[in-house]
């Protein structure tokens, strides 16, 4: 999913309104809206508190007092869903802001100076995409050992030639524009006009990108965590619950439908939000489609 | 157009060179002795010593990187430590697992999407194209090792059609082959369909964009019938995205099956890498990902030449 490198950017009132009637965004922005929150509330309250192992109740199926079941150790399953939000969110979260935070001033850098050091940041990128992205976040968490904070940077990595393009693309569509050669005549320099004049004109581009990037991060880590490469036990991951539901899929299916169900949501969510941000902001790109 | 190809060549070459001093030097940093850790804790110094001498663990790593560098460019990977047989061997073993599982994916995703993607274009903005596209979006977000699972758990748990994973081989005869494609079909589905999701969606734009062009209508205007204007002059006009993106999910799915190989139990590609890592057979591990790096920058080409043998435009502007 690329996006274009010539827009025009909106003016600001604007917005709103299309973004409300929307339909793809609103429905994104409610679904995303209502897994936070539950990833916050499961902060000050969860139904039942999961490092209480009760193996008396284990692998019960749905019931009032537990609607989603318990698992192999007797823990409520909702409660556990909660609480993994915290580290989907959490993971993909930071592996966003690693890819925003190098990849935007290395883009907006290529644009600005052009020659060399354009070229060398396109090959550059040209090694990362060279590798196999998840075979090779598989290799980092194995060799530097699994963990949230390994699963982080290993699916980081991979943002940062994904947002070094989109800025440079943007930006190289912005440089010969008017706007920007009336602040060189003002004698700007590159640096300057990069922060006042570009960033703010690319930032829906990248807004679009990072909820992409989101969700992919969210699949990511969920995988990572299945191999037992993310987060590790007690705290609780949708991935690793998955893991842990395999062996006992033929007893005990619900053990898999949630954590499963919980993903899929919150990738929907984010991915109906970004298409929704890219029809509101992008009046080029909703013109084609 | 030959100045095009060898540029594009040599950049080829220099992306494997760089990625070959990036696998071997991360790799050579890890904590972790690989002769200590296939001796075992209790080895007496001597045995070490010795192995680590036959390993060529004694040498100065720019010497080894460099052996393995052109070892490489012979065609020579190297031995496995722990299978003490040569690395290209075991690829090519596990690479009758890996490949056709990619091939039946990505047949079957292509099979899927492209009508998908065609029909959704031709309805475009009728209900039919927004449930299409409905259930893209939510292909899209199924993780396929979840997939997999629910797969598992209909066919193989419940109607027991089909093994819930282990792959024995390709046997001998058409008896053998099904086999072999019983064991593969669950994980090709669970592979397929993401990838089909975004292929669909895919085609659909490529085919929205070009359906808007003067000749469809000139088509459509000289009294063809729709059908023929759809597949003849749509979809061709269409394939330089489609072929984009079916070039990426090769790629992505002979390497990225590792998960699904762990779902099934499959003795593929991924599985051998992961094995490598957890027994630091690093000399494994560094010859199968400059293996899929080569085939990923080979891919990438292909289709770039695809795109100048289509559209003379692209051979100066890149």
């Amino acid at each position: 999913m690329s996006l274009d490198s010539t827009f025009t950017p909106v003016p600001e009132r604007h917005v709103l309104a299309k973004a409300l009637a929307n339909r793809s965004f609103l429905v994104g922005l409610v679904i995303t809206g209502l897994v936070a929150a539950m990833a916050l509330v499961s902060f000050f309250w969860t139904p039942y508190d999961i490092t209480r192992l009760a193996v008396a109740e284990r692998m019960q199926g749905l019931s009032l007092a537990h609607p989603f079941g318990t698992d192999h150790m007797g823990r409520d399953i909702l409660s556990m869903i909660m609480i993994g939000a915290r580290n989907s969110i959490a993971v993909a979260i930071v592996a966003v802001g690693i890819g925003m935070g190098l990849g935007v001033p290395l883009g907006a850098l290529a644009a600005a100076r052009g020659g060399w050091a354009d070229e060398a940041l396109m090959r550059v990128n040209d090694v990362v995409f060279a590798f196999p992205a998840l075979l090779t976040a598989v290799m980092i968490t194995a060799i530097f050992g699994p963990g949230a904070v390994n699963a982080i940077i290993a699916i980081g990595i991979f943002n940062v030639p994904v947002f070094a393009r989109v800025a440079r693309a943007g930006a190289l569509s912005l440089w010969p524009r008017e706007f920007v050669l009336a602040a060189r005549a003002a004698g700007k320099g590159a640096v300057l006009i990069t922060v006042e004049h570009i960033l703010p004109n690319i930032a829906s581009l990248l807004l679009v990108q990072g909820t992409i990037q989101f969700a992919l991060g969210i699949l990511a880590e969920a995988g990572l965590s299945y191999l037992g490469l993310g987060a590790q036990p007690p705290m609780p991951s949708w991935g690793r619950m998955l893991f842990d539901a395999q062996t006992r899929m033929a007893v005990a299916p619900h053990l898999a439908l949630f954590p499963g169900l919980a993903i899929v949501i919150t990738v929907l969510g984010l991915n109906l939000l970004g298409d929704g941000l890219r029809d509101v902001l992008d009046p080029r790109i909703r013109r084609e489609r | 157009m030959t100045a095009f190809v060898l540029k594009r060549l040599a950049v080829g070459l220099l992306t494997l060179l760089a990625a070959s001093l990036v696998v071997f030097f991360v790799l050579e940093v890890l904590p972790g002795d690989p002769a200590r850790i296939m001796l075992g804790m209790n080895a007496s110094p001597e045995a070490l010593h010795a192995l680590r001498t036959e390993m060529g663990l004694d040498r100065p790593v720019a010497l080894r990187y460099l052996d393995w560098l052109f070892g490489m460019a012979r065609g020579d990977f190297g031995r496995s430590y722990t299978y003490s047989s040569p690395v290209l061997a075991l690829v090519a073993e596990r690479l009758a697992v890996s490949l056709p599982l990619a091939l039946m994916a990505l047949a079957l995703s292509t099979a899927i999407a492209i009508p998908v993607g065609i029909y959704a274009a031709a309805r475009h903005g009728r209900p039919s194209d927004t449930l299409a596209m409905g259930l893209a979006q939510v292909g899209v977000a199924i993780p396929n090792f979840w997939f997999a699972m629910l797969l598992v758990y209909v066919f193989a748990v419940g109607l027991r059609l089909l093994p819930a994973g282990g792959f024995s081989g390709w046997g001998v005869g058409l008896d053998g082959l099904w086999q072999g494609v019983k064991a593969l079909l669950l994980p090709a589905v669970s592979l397929a369909l993401p990838q089909a999701a975004i292929l669909a969606r895919v085609t659909r734009s490529a085919m929205l964009e070009v359906l808007g062009e003067d000749y469809i209508r000139t088509a459509r205007a000289k009294g063809l019938p729709r059908r023929k204007v759809l597949w003849r002059h749509g979809l061709r006009n269409a394939m330089i995205p489609v072929l984009t993106i079916l070039g990426l999910q090769f790629a992505f799915l002979l390497a990225g099956t590792i998960i699904i190989e762990n779902v099934f139990y499959l003795p593929g590609l991924g599985r051998l890498v992961f094995q490598a890592i957890s027994q630091r057979d690093l000399i494994v591990v560094e010859g199968v990902v400059m293996l899929l790096v080569a085939a990923i920058v080979l891919i990438n080409l292909l289709v770039d030449i695809c795109y100048a043998v289509v559209d003379p435009r692209l051979r100066s502007s890149r």
